[in-house]
């Protein structure tokens, strides 16, 4: 938490739950972090960390039957801080935050395009939505808008853009559809930039493609970027600051160099452990973390993690850790480095 | 080479003796063309040439790790070895538990009827490739069934016997796959792949669907059950770790062809192409010390109903010369058991 800079984002005790027929789902439970400016701030986690659900709740984007129950976000606009959970989801403010200073790359960009539109039309449409951020005082025509697409298309590394702005998501291959994707993300030239595992449908030389273009854009408007992916390889290559999700907790974080180098918590230790690097000795029994992942309606008391640590201790059980700082750059929330618990 | 298995030495000559040495599936020319149809009469305009010319030979009780990107043939190559599909040419010469050795590519239905309990498939989708409807008992028992296990205590008995042996309870075989989280749905499929005692196993990205910290229970799971059953392995993925971690020797497909051979050790110490070097760079390194993604690989995979003249990598290799557009380069041998498809394998360093 840094004293000297403001964050642009900052997420406070947020909690979202799911209310269902089989019971409560809690699927994110007390996550609090920030963003910096111009900062790309890595979130690891297994499925069901809660991770995809945070940011939806950024976007203000939980459909019933889910729900923001508690906690604050606080987006830095020109205008002043303001709190996303307290803004109507479908209100004007909303809107004109969403996509247009906080704007999302999906994971599946086949899904996330019209395929009856093409893609052109659809960043044109969202620019013109959002043109006030290209043109304060005026609106943008459709050819004006149309320029600014092939503009960000060629920046993007599509060749021949001209054409390739009238053709349909369906007609391009997979690092095309994700460039057009970051395209379409950057049409609005946001502030933040939420890359929900955008390279995980995609081979690995593509992912290399695109992860070197997201690293090159990000230093050329200095945009700040929350990037969100299971693969430790890719938050090791293009974070400065990693956020590790446990169950809809945040069980650690810190500078990425820390995290790997100096892990504090059970669960990042562990999950460091488990992953068969390119240097390693093979066919050799990997270290791995016992159990499985526990069912969104059973989730254990205590801290979440306990069922599978090799560390636990009685304690463990009965009481939530909270997030706290440990040694002088990381925070984690476990008991082997404080005391602290979370109020019942 | 392995603290799990003894290294077999290089594969001999293929016959029909019990010889330690000799290799299991020895795959020669293997050829797959899918028809490019158009118009009314569905005329034949051209065709996909997913596999053309994958040669490798797979020994017993080794893994092969097949590597390549989407749409390079890797998963077509393992669907003609199980024969799920005819392939075009070449041949699949698979040695039986007796010690014959017979063609798979072009057996007899009838007479690959009773090959098929030998050779099995771990499938990537946990989710996808169990039956909903059945309990664990009726998809794991299922091929015992087919294979003429027609007394239900037996098949029950041999139920549980596999569960235990990939780690599950027995008491679990009456419930139905929906109870179960993707690792363990995934030991479910890979207790049905042993069901029939097989011998040659494809596993085609069978951890890819898992999240990290279930990744490595499997692919312990994998290696303790290679070396006590005496498996041997034909692993298809595309994340290159975990390649690494469970094969002996790695083949590296592209456009339809394999490009490149090796030990693994070989393969990661010295890669004779340029695609396979340039596919290990472009793996993040889990270590924000040290900087990947340098040299990416620039354009796209060729389509392989199109693909481009001389070497198919030629576009995108950056040591391309003009020989290289027009000569296809042959799979050559540059070191002992490590062959290569470039023109300039062993002179340059990718």
């Amino acid at each position: 938490m840094s004293t000297e800079a403001q964050p642009l984002l900052s997420v406070r005790d947020l909690r979202v739950s799911f209310v269902l027929d089989e019971g409560l789902v809690r699927a994110v439970d007390g996550t609090s972090f920030d963003v910096m400016p111009g900062q790309v701030l890595g979130v690891v986690g297994e499925s069901g960390c809660g991770k995809s659900v945070t940011m939806r709740a950024i976007l203000q984007l939980i459909d019933r039957p889910g729900r923001i129950t508690k906690g604050e976000i606080h987006f830095r606009r020109d205008s002043g801080v303001v709190d996303l959970v307290q803004l109507s989801p479908r209100g004007g403010e909303m809107r004109d935050i969403r996509g247009g200073e906080i704007a999302l790359i999906p994971q599946e960009p086949m899904a996330a395009f019209s395929p009856v539109h093409t893609v052109g039309d659809q960043i044109v449409e969202a620019i013109l939505l959002h043109s006030h951020r290209w043109q304060p005082d005026r609106k943008l025509s459709r050819s004006e808008a149309r320029d600014i697409t092939v503009g960000l298309f060629r920046d993007v590394g599509i060749s021949m853009p001209e054409q390739r702005i009238y053709t349909y998501s369906w007609q391009l291959s997979g690092g095309l559809r994700q460039r057009a994707m970051i395209a379409m993300a950057l049409s609005c030239k946001p502030r933040l930039l939420i890359a929900d595992e955008p390279t995980t449908a995609i081979d690995v030389t593509t992912q290399a493609q695109v992860l070197a273009l997201l690293r090159d854009l990000q230093a050329r408007y200095n945009t700040a970027i929350i990037f969100i992916t299971h693969d430790l390889g890719v938050i090791a290559q293009m974070a400065s600051y990693v956020v590790v999700m446990y169950l809809g907790r945040v069980m650690e974080e810190g500078p990425v160099d820390d995290i790997f180098h100096a892990p504090k918590h059970p669960y990042t230790r562990a999950l460091l452990r488990s992953i068969p690097s390119l240097y390693g000795q093979t066919r050799v029994a990997l270290p791995v973390i016992s159990g499985a992942l526990p069912h969104p309606f059973n989730r254990p008391p205590g801290c979440p993690f306990h069922p599978r640590c090799p560390d636990v201790m009685e304690r463990c059980s009965v009481a939530v850790p909270r997030l706290m700082p440990v040694g002088t750059s990381q925070l984690a929330s476990c008991f082997l480095h404080h005391e602290e618990a979370e109020q019942a | 080479m392995s603290d799990v298995l003894p290294d077999r030495g290089p594969p001999g000559p293929l016959t029909s003796g019990p010889e330690a040495h000799t290799p299991l599936l020895d795959v020669r020319g293997l050829q797959k063309f899918f028809p490019i149809t158009r118009g009314f009469l569905q005329r034949t305009v051209g065709h996909v040439r997913a596999v053309d010319g994958v040669d490798f030979t797979v020994n017993e009780g080794e893994t092969l790790g097949l590597v390549g990107e989407s749409g390079c043939g890797k998963t077509t190559a393992s669907r003609c070895i199980l024969r799920a599909i005819d392939p075009t040419g070449g041949q699949i010469l698979y040695r039986t538990r007796t010690g014959k050795v017979v063609d798979l590519a072009s057996l007899p239905p009838a007479e690959l009827l009773p090959l098929r309990a030998e050779i099995q498939m771990i499938f990537q989708d946990p989710f996808g490739s169990l039956n909903p409807r059945m309990t664990l008992l009726d998809n794991v028992g299922e091929p015992l069934l087919v294979n003429g296990m027609k007394s239900r205590r037996e098949r029950t008995d041999r139920v549980a016997e596999l569960l235990r042996l990939v780690g599950l309870r027995p008491e679990f075989m009456h419930r139905f796959p929906h109870a179960f989280s993707g690792g363990q749905r995934q030991r479910i499929g890979i207790a049905r792949a042993l069901a029939t005692n097989p011998r040659l196993v494809v596993a085609d990205e069978p951890v890819s669907a898992l999240d990290v910290s279930i990744q490595a229970q499997v692919l312990n799971l994998l290696l303790e059950l290679q070396a006590r059953l005496k498996l041997t392995f034909l692993f298809v993925a595309h994340d290159l770790s975990v390649v690494r971690h469970i094969s002996d020797r790695i083949a590296v497909m592209y456009v339809g062809q394999l490009v490149e051979l090796a030990p693994t050790d070989a393969i990661f110490r010295q890669p004779l192409h340029p695609y396979t070097a340039a596919l290990m760079r472009a793996v993040p390194a889990a270590d924000p010390r040290v900087r990947s993604g340098d040299g990416v690989l620039s354009g796209e995979v060729p389509s392989p109903a199109n693909p481009p003249s001389g070497c198919y990598f030629h576009p995108r290799c950056r040591h391309a010369q003009a020989r290289c557009k027009v000569e296809a380069p042959a799979l050559r041998e540059i070191a002992p058991g490590h062959v290569s498809r470039c023109h300039f394998a062993g002179e340059m360093v990718f």
